[in-house]
């Protein structure tokens, strides 16, 4: 199936283009969520038991130690929190999209998409929008609040926009590497074990990074970056950070990340033979 | 007897057919699992040498065992193709067939375990050996057969716990929830996520008498040697006992929920 390759280039106008269709996406979630608001809470419910468990496990630890590594116990929680606050963001934007892709790939619905006159990638990765994410996000924010005030910690403006914007680039990896993930159901169908496998990852993430030396610690900042993601916004918060080019390392592997994850995406749908009749 | 035996081996086929899918997903574990007991490595530097009555070795082998026992005993697609099987009325026929669907599920679940085994094994063995010289030996011959009839329940008892979850589906439209929020209970007091007995006393004490930690570390701690003696008798009574409470409660939930169930698609 040979494809007309979607512009490249996105000009102002088209760029308002995607903004409205955007627009409309989020319009059609909201009302989706709203349809089952039972199960929406519940989910959310879940959420905030698993954080809790994430966070019970840090107390325990620090009821037999004072440090992992150069770490203290509230430093950790808010790494916690904001490990949390980044998951919960890229679960509203991206998750379910990604996970979606394999479905969309066995039962063939691909096709329309790859019809519509817009990006397919834009489409796929954004066609829906998590709102819990939004809610339990906001619960990461407030443990990172609560454990900066243990901390006698005072944020100047500058540095909370420095670090949303490292929280920005950490989403941006957990989305490029499971958009990759999901890709790889083009090669075979059953693509849930990899999915459920980068859940794994994400422990990692919320784990200091001071715990971990040698190929450990080299693989999971160099290769897959999951010591970068929580780890080097929160540094920049506790004035933790070796030098500022912790800083670079992690927006420069989340630009790598996203071009693995394009060129293997437009490697995928070359190879996508419709499944449908 | 016969037709059971003729469900083992179809569910081997079609486990089969996840294989990929398992070895995948034993292999990822492996990954938080390292991330787990490096973590401790880096705890136990630093501090005496001990946290609660677990040397550094002790701790590493806590870990490897935790995840030897769940890949023995761990429910992973069950509960969802039980849920599923009710909600879409595939369980109709069964009441047609001279078959008991609660055993014809134990079967499929038994199948499944031994699939999940034999493909861990590769991945598992490896990471195993890796630690070789941190893991500790039971003290026992006995101990060691302890641990293995333990092991045996504890998987009985995942299984019942997971049939009552997925039956709920004969009253609710949506199961994953209530399975998922059941399972963070099993993964933090089944002692997935650390020993039980580094807690302060009370809690551990407590958890004692749910059935939590006779899902996961309870059969651990008979291989670690720290259940013995008159704790053993009294955990292995406790742990039959939960077998038993939550079969009682399967067939009854199971009994309710047929009447109740109205077939839709059939």
């Amino acid at each position: 199936m040979s494809l007309p390759t979607p512009p490249q280039s996105v000009a102002p106008s088209q760029f308002k283009r995607y903004l409205t269709l955007y627009a409309a996406l989020w319009r059609n979630s909201v009302v989706r969520e709203m349809t089952f608001k039972g199960n929406f809470l519940m989910w959310i419910f879940v959420e905030i038991l698993w954080f809790a468990l994430q966070l019970s496990f840090i107390g325990v630890i620090y009821l037999h130690t004072e440090h992992i590594g150069d770490w203290t116990k509230w430093e950790v929680v808010m790494l916690v929190g904001a490990s949390h606050f980044i998951q919960q963001m890229f679960q509203a934007f991206f998750l379910t999209n990604c996970v979606q892709l394999s479905e969309l790939v066995r039962t063939g619905r691909l096709d329309f998409m790859l019809l519509l006159p817009v990006n397919t990638r834009f489409l796929i990765s954004l066609r829906q929008v998590d709102l819990g994410g939004f809610v339990n996000g906001m619960l990461g924010l407030a443990v990172m609040a609560y454990s900066g005030h243990q901390l006698g910690l005072t944020v100047p403006i500058e540095r909370a926009i420095g670090f949303l914007f490292l929280c920005g680039a950490g989403v941006f990896i957990h989305y490029s590497l499971m958009f990759l993930l999901s890709s790889v159901a083009f090669w075979t169908v059953r693509a849930q074990g990899i999915v459920w496998g980068y859940y794994n990852l994400f422990n990692i993430a919320r784990l200091p990074d001071g715990a971990f030396k040698g190929g450990f610690r080299i693989f999971f900042r160099f290769l897959i970056p999951m010591l970068l993601v929580a780890n080097v916004p929160v540094k920049l918060l506790i004035h933790r950070l070796e030098s500022s080019w912790e800083m670079l390392l992690l927006v420069a592997m989340s630009l790598a990340c996203f071009a693995v994850s394009e060129l293997f995406w437009q490697y995928s749908i070359r190879r996508y033979t419709s499944a449908s009749a | 007897m016969n037709k059971y035996w003729h469900v083992i081996k179809i569910g081997i086929q079609n486990t089969l057919v996840y294989r990929t899918n398992f070895l995948f997903r034993a292999g990822f574990s492996l990954v938080p699992l390292m991330a787990t007991i490096l973590l401790w490595r880096t705890i136990y530097a630093q501090s005496s040498g001990m946290v609660g009555s677990y040397t550094l070795d002790g701790m590493i082998s806590y870990y490897l065992l935790i995840t030897i026992v769940d890949a023995l005993t761990a429910v992973n697609e069950d509960d969802w193709q039980i849920a599923s099987d009710i909600k879409d009325g595939n369980i109709s026929q069964f009441l047609l067939k001279p078959i008991d669907y609660m055993s014809y599920r134990l079967c499929l679940f038994f199948s499944g375990r031994i699939v999940f085994t034999v493909l861990s094994v590769l991945p598992v063995g490896l990471f195993i050996f890796y630690w070789r010289e941190q893991l500790t030996a039971p003290p026992d011959l006995p101990t060691f057969g302890w641990f293995l009839i333990s092991t045996a329940l504890a998987g009985m008892l995942q299984f019942m716990m997971s049939f009552i979850m997925a039956l709920l589906a004969f009253w609710l439209l949506e199961v994953s929830t209530v399975i998922f929020i059941v399972f963070a209970f099993e993964y933090i007091a089944g002692g997935h996520l650390f020993p039980l007995n580094i807690l302060p006393a009370p809690l551990a004490q407590f958890l004692n008498y749910t059935p939590f930690p006779y899902q996961l570390f309870f059969p651990v701690s008979i291989y670690l040697g720290q259940a013995r003696g008159a704790d053993l008798w009294r955990g292995l009574a406790l742990q039959t006992a939960w077998v038993a409470i939550f079969y009682v409660l399967a067939r009854a939930v199971w009994n309710r929920g047929i009447r109740k169930y109205a077939a839709v698609g059939g």
